[in-house]
């Protein structure tokens, strides 16, 4: 048998389409009818990571996957001095320490980190004597997506800090104890609650379901959880009073008003809300097919703001419709269905855990980027992986897609 | 291994991404309106607005530009206030109104500082406009009045208000509309339509460039010029007769059904309603109730017709056959029509009249007589019933349907409005006898009774009356070339007219003679009332007359009403025959009358009513 014929072809295809469509679109974003010479710059930019991407993938191919497990933990150090190194070499871009600049290039070695923990966390658990429902394995899982993410936070950069703290989801689905995603979710929907109708009706409402809770269950054992519900019920009325006040004091006016918004509480179109209003304005009014290539009314009057990053998808509602939008849904989530199906296919863990840190990071960001952009999330500054303007972002996800097929490739070649 | 938790979350993520894209893109049309809102905008192209004409093309009324100072807040730096305050000519505490006030609209958007600057005061305002940053001046365009008469006729423009608004999607905020007359009438004609460029914008409200490449852009549809059936030199003459006197003239050419003229005095200048101090001339007119300038009296006076109603009896008797041309009545100054119930007359007392001789001798004991016969023929209910449905033929107790936004129906009674008054129906042509001689129940307007002379004149038949010529060469709606028929057989008004040719060479119209033209006409003299701090008070009679001229071929058909100047021959029949004159001479030879008329004022008569004093009339 051809053993290109093995090699996932499709999913490279998936990957260029999306990075086409991106070029396509940062130049509607950019256009202008007057002077483009700015659009074409953003474009010759892209387009240069675009076939450095592409000549990675294919150096890639030719590494074995061995030496990504050996050296994995010679990776993530390399990516935290590259963080690290920011102190040092770093410039500041609009209030943040995230970039290093090489020459007209910059890159976000942020980015880059993502692999970085995606190998290390893969090596982790791959590890001979490693279970991750041992308190000591998960902790040091903890600690690997920690140190990275704590360090972006100080950039600051709490975008890619919670991005790199997803790995959590790959360690519930590789079987880290319940208790954690329960608490997450609980502290969520508290978090939410609280925020959504005030702290004075949380509070009494927790009291009134624990007591319910105690009296109605048998004599018994309403003595053994009588002092765990006690405590449990503190420690809730704690948490959201800490939200409560937390939300009040320690965040910025800005921060609470991206919530507010959200949740429906403010209405605010001049102001903070004027993002996230126009990008559904944008998205909206492109209706079933969309204005056209280069007709969008809004994104031609630089309405939505930071259009040919963050706010890419905006102008593919715009312009290309409803039609437009599904298809870059279908290319994403087709895409992810596949890597997590190879994921599971895998035979060794660093393996499965590698590609499944993948498809979360990829599925974290898109979830997020897309939720934000159509008004169900609030606004965090993070782009849509391979489609926003972005070179640091482009490569990373393209080492990332090389390690994959690789991986794919060398595992079909075994059977 | 928890292996269904990645492909739960894909999938979870993809049901709720395809919903909400599903809404925002296919189901909800608000974003895409307000996309539409904030990045399309529409530039209008006005058309000029069209000119008025009189009948023999002398223009009326044009255009003039008009400068607004308009202002953008935030670019405002500080400026020399004072200079600024003596330019504009307002106070520095009306600046700093007007200057807040645009702030407070907003900062960015621009807002007017000062309207409508007359072209004298731009001159030298734009030469100091540097010294102001964030000011400048816009072009707007204006009536301009090449006549100072016929304010009544043409009307007024003004700006849109919120119920134009809510009626009417054509206009947006800050257009002009025709609020009244002329300009009212034949607002679509005289606006044309105004052209639309979408355009698109960028955040700052930079024009960007033209939207779906002008494909929905319209060009403007130019307005169209108006030739009145006015003519304005008449109109001029009526009014300068009419000085110092409250009333109102209106003529119409029979053989047309065109209104030549539309005198209502006290009148205004319609160039009081442009510039600067358009609102606060309006307000002073609009609140003397005593001259009521914007009521005009041509169309919209309401008046018993007195006398010159006589011959409608006449003719409504002849047609249904209750007399003859020949019948008599005698008349002893007078007569009883019911016990105790005398009804004075000027005839000598015995005097045997026929129709004519009751016409020109208007004898009130006559009409009576005739009245009662159509009333009272079988029996009152039809009788009257009968005289209301040949009043209405001649456009009675209705609107004439005329191209001029106000008037007023007048009155015409019917069996059935007595029948509210006398219960059990105890009524009949003596009750309302008062009818016989133009001063019961019945009202008319100046307009009616002209246009009752030019169905006289046209001997049974009458065009819809019009203010309008022609449009842009082109002649107007069919409907007022249509002919309409009195219920009255031709043949009836051979006498009728004989009659009105005798008022003016033997009876009560002698002054309105003129030498080589037959006028017929009709005095009337109009008993009037009024409420003096409630109580019911009569004032100076009415001084009235219709009347037609030349005799065979009319060309013109007249009614002149001049408010409490006693008897009709006094001032309405001298002014009717001047303008008669004037219209079909060219030139007034009878300069004793003509200067009796200009220089007779009844202020004094007018200020009866408002002294608190007792007074006499008729004097």
């Amino acid at each position: 048998m051809n053993k290109l014929a093995l090699f996932d072809w499709f999913s490279l295809m998936l990957y260029a389409c999306l990075v086409i469509i991106g070029l396509v679109n940062i130049y509607s974003a950019m256009y202008n009818a007057d002077d483009n010479a700015i659009a074409i710059s953003f474009i010759q930019k892209q387009f240069i990571a675009f076939g450095i991407g592409v000549l990675l993938i294919f150096i890639i191919q030719f590494i074995d996957t061995k030496f990504f497990e050996r050296y994995a933990s010679i990776l993530y150090l390399l990516s935290i001095i590259g963080l690290l190194g920011l102190w040092l070499l770093g410039t500041e871009v609009s209030g943040a320490r995230s970039w290093y600049a090489i020459g007209s290039f910059s890159l976000q070695p942020s980015e880059f980190a993502k692999v970085g923990v995606a190998l290390a966390i893969a090596k982790h658990l791959g590890g001979f004597n490693t279970n991750i429902e041992r308190v000591r394995d998960y902790l040091g899982a903890f600690i690997i997506m920690g140190v990275p993410s704590f360090l972006t936070l100080l950039q600051p950069d709490p975008g890619t800090a919670l991005i790199l703290l997803s790995f959590f989801f790959v360690l519930h689905a590789e079987g880290l104890p319940s208790f954690f995603m329960t608490i997450l979710v609980t502290l969520f929907v508290l978090f939410m609650v609280t925020l959504l109708i005030g702290v004075k009706w949380v509070t009494p409402i927790i009291i009134i379901a624990l007591i319910l809770f105690v009296s109605l269950s048998s004599k018994r054992r309403r003595k053994k959880i009588l002092f765990p519900v006690f405590v449990v019920g503190i420690l809730i009325n704690g948490f959201t009073y800490s939200v409560a006040y937390i939300f009040e004091n320690v965040f910025e006016q800005r921060h609470r008003d991206r919530f507010n918004i959200l949740l429906g509480k403010e209405v605010d179109t001049q102001g903070i809300g004027y993002n996230i209003n126009q990008s559904q304005i944008a998205i909206g009014s492109g209706r079933f097919s969309g204005k056209g290539y280069l007709e969008g009314t809004q994104t031609k009057g630089g309405f939505v703001p930071e259009q040919q990053t963050d706010y890419i998808f905006t102008t593919i509602g715009e312009e290309w419709g409803f039609v437009g939008t599904i298809i870059v849904l279908a290319l994403f989530t087709t895409l992810l269905v596949r890597v997590v199906r190879t994921a599971y296919k895998q035979k060794t863990v660093f393996a499965r855990v590698f590609c499944l840190g993948f498809a979360c990071t990829l599925f974290v960001h898109v979830a997020i980027n897309l939720g934000m952009v159509v008004g169900l999330v609030p606004t965090i500054g993070i782009p849509l992986p391979l489609v926003s303007y972005g070179g640091s972002s482009l490569l990373a996800f393209s080492i990332f897609l090389g390690i994959y097929l690789r991986i794919a490739y060398q595992r079909t070649l075994l059977v | 291994m928890r292996s269904r938790f990645f492909p739960l979350l894909i999938g979870l993520f993809g049901v709720v991404m395809v919903m909400r894209l599903f809404w925002l893109q296919i189901l909800s049309d608000e974003y895409d309106n307000l996309s539409l809102r904030n990045s399309v905008i529409k530039q209008y192209d006005y058309p000029e607005r069209g000119y008025i004409f009189d009948r023999n093309g002398k223009l009326l009324v044009s255009n003039q530009p008009m400068y607004d100072l308009m202002i953008i807040p935030k670019n405002v730096k500080p400026f020399d206030t004072v200079n600024l305050c003596a330019m504009l000519r307002i106070s520095k505490e009306e600046l700093n109104n007007r200057l807040t006030k645009a702030k407070r609209y907003s900062l960015r958007a621009p807002s007017v500082l000062l309207s409508q600057i007359s072209k004298e005061d731009y001159g030298t305002l734009q030469e100091k406009m540097w010294k102001f940053p964030g000011m400048y001046i816009e072009r707007k365009s204006v009536r301009a009045y090449q006549t100072d008469v016929g304010s009544n006729i043409l009307g007024y423009i003004s700006e849109v208000n919120f119920f134009d608004l809510e009626t009417n999607p054509y206009y947006i905020r800050g257009e002009l509309i025709g609020r009244q007359g002329i300009e009212k009438t034949y607002e679509k004609t005289l606006r044309g339509k105004k052209g639309v460029k979408y355009v698109q914008r960028d955040k700052f409200s930079r024009i960007i460039g033209p939207y779906k490449e002008g494909a929905l852009d319209t060009l403007p549809i130019p307005a169209q010029d108006i030739t009145l059936s006015i003519n304005i030199d008449l109109q001029k003459y009526g009014t300068k007769l009419l000085d110092n006197k409250r009333g109102g003239i209106l003529a119409i050419e029979p053989g047309t059904g065109e209104i030549l003229m539309s005198v209502s005095t006290p009148t205004y200048a319609p160039s009081l309603l442009v510039g600067r101090d358009r609102s606060n001339h309006f307000k002073a007119l609009e609140q003397d109730t005593l001259n009521r300038y914007l009521f005009d009296r041509s169309l919209q006076g309401q008046y018993p017709p007195g006398s010159p109603f006589k011959v409608l009896n006449a003719l409504i008797a002849l047609e249904e056959g209750v007399i003859t041309p020949n019948a008599t009545f005698t008349c002893y100054s007078g007569h009883y029509y019911a016990r105790n119930q005398f009804m004075e007359c000027k005839c000598n007392y015995g005097a045997v009249n026929n129709l004519n001789r009751g016409i020109y001798n208007s004898c009130n004991t006559y009409f009576s007589n005739v009245y009662r016969r159509i009333i009272d023929e079988n029996n009152a209910q039809e009788g009257m019933n009968t005289w209301h449905k040949h009043l209405s033929s001649f456009g009675l107790g209705n609107y004439l349907g005329y191209d001029h936004p106000v008037g007023q129906s007048g009155y015409v009674p019917n069996a059935n409005f007595y029948n509210l008054w006398y219960p059990n129906q105890r009524w009949q042509g003596t009750t309302t006898v008062s009818n016989s001689i133009g001063q019961g129940e019945i009202l008319m307007t100046p307009i009616q009774l002209a246009n009752v002379a030019a169905t006289i004149a046209n001997r049974g038949y009458f065009y819809t009356p019009h203010f309008v010529k022609s449009i842009q060469e082109e002649f107007i709606d069919p409907q007022y070339k249509t002919k309409r028929y009195t219920s009255i057989s031709e043949e009836h008004f051979t006498p009728i007219v004989e009659g009105m040719a005798d008022v003016v060479k033997r009876g009560t119209a002698r002054i309105a003679q003129i030498p080589g033209i037959e006028v017929c006409g009709k005095t009337g003299t109009i008993e009037n009332f009024t409420k003096i701090n409630g109580v019911r008070t009569q004032l100076t009679d009415h001084s009235m007359f219709i009347a037609f001229a030349p005799k065979d071929n009319p060309k013109i058909a007249i009614a002149v009403i001049v408010e409490n100047g006693y008897w009709g021959g006094r001032w309405a029949a001298p002014i009717a025959s001047l303008i008669i004159e004037k219209y079909l001479k060219g030139e007034v030879k009878r300069k004793w009358l003509e200067n009796r008329m200009i220089e007779g004022s009844l202020e004094t008569e007018y200020a009866k009513v408002t002294s608190n004093k007792p007074f006499t009339i008729n004097e």
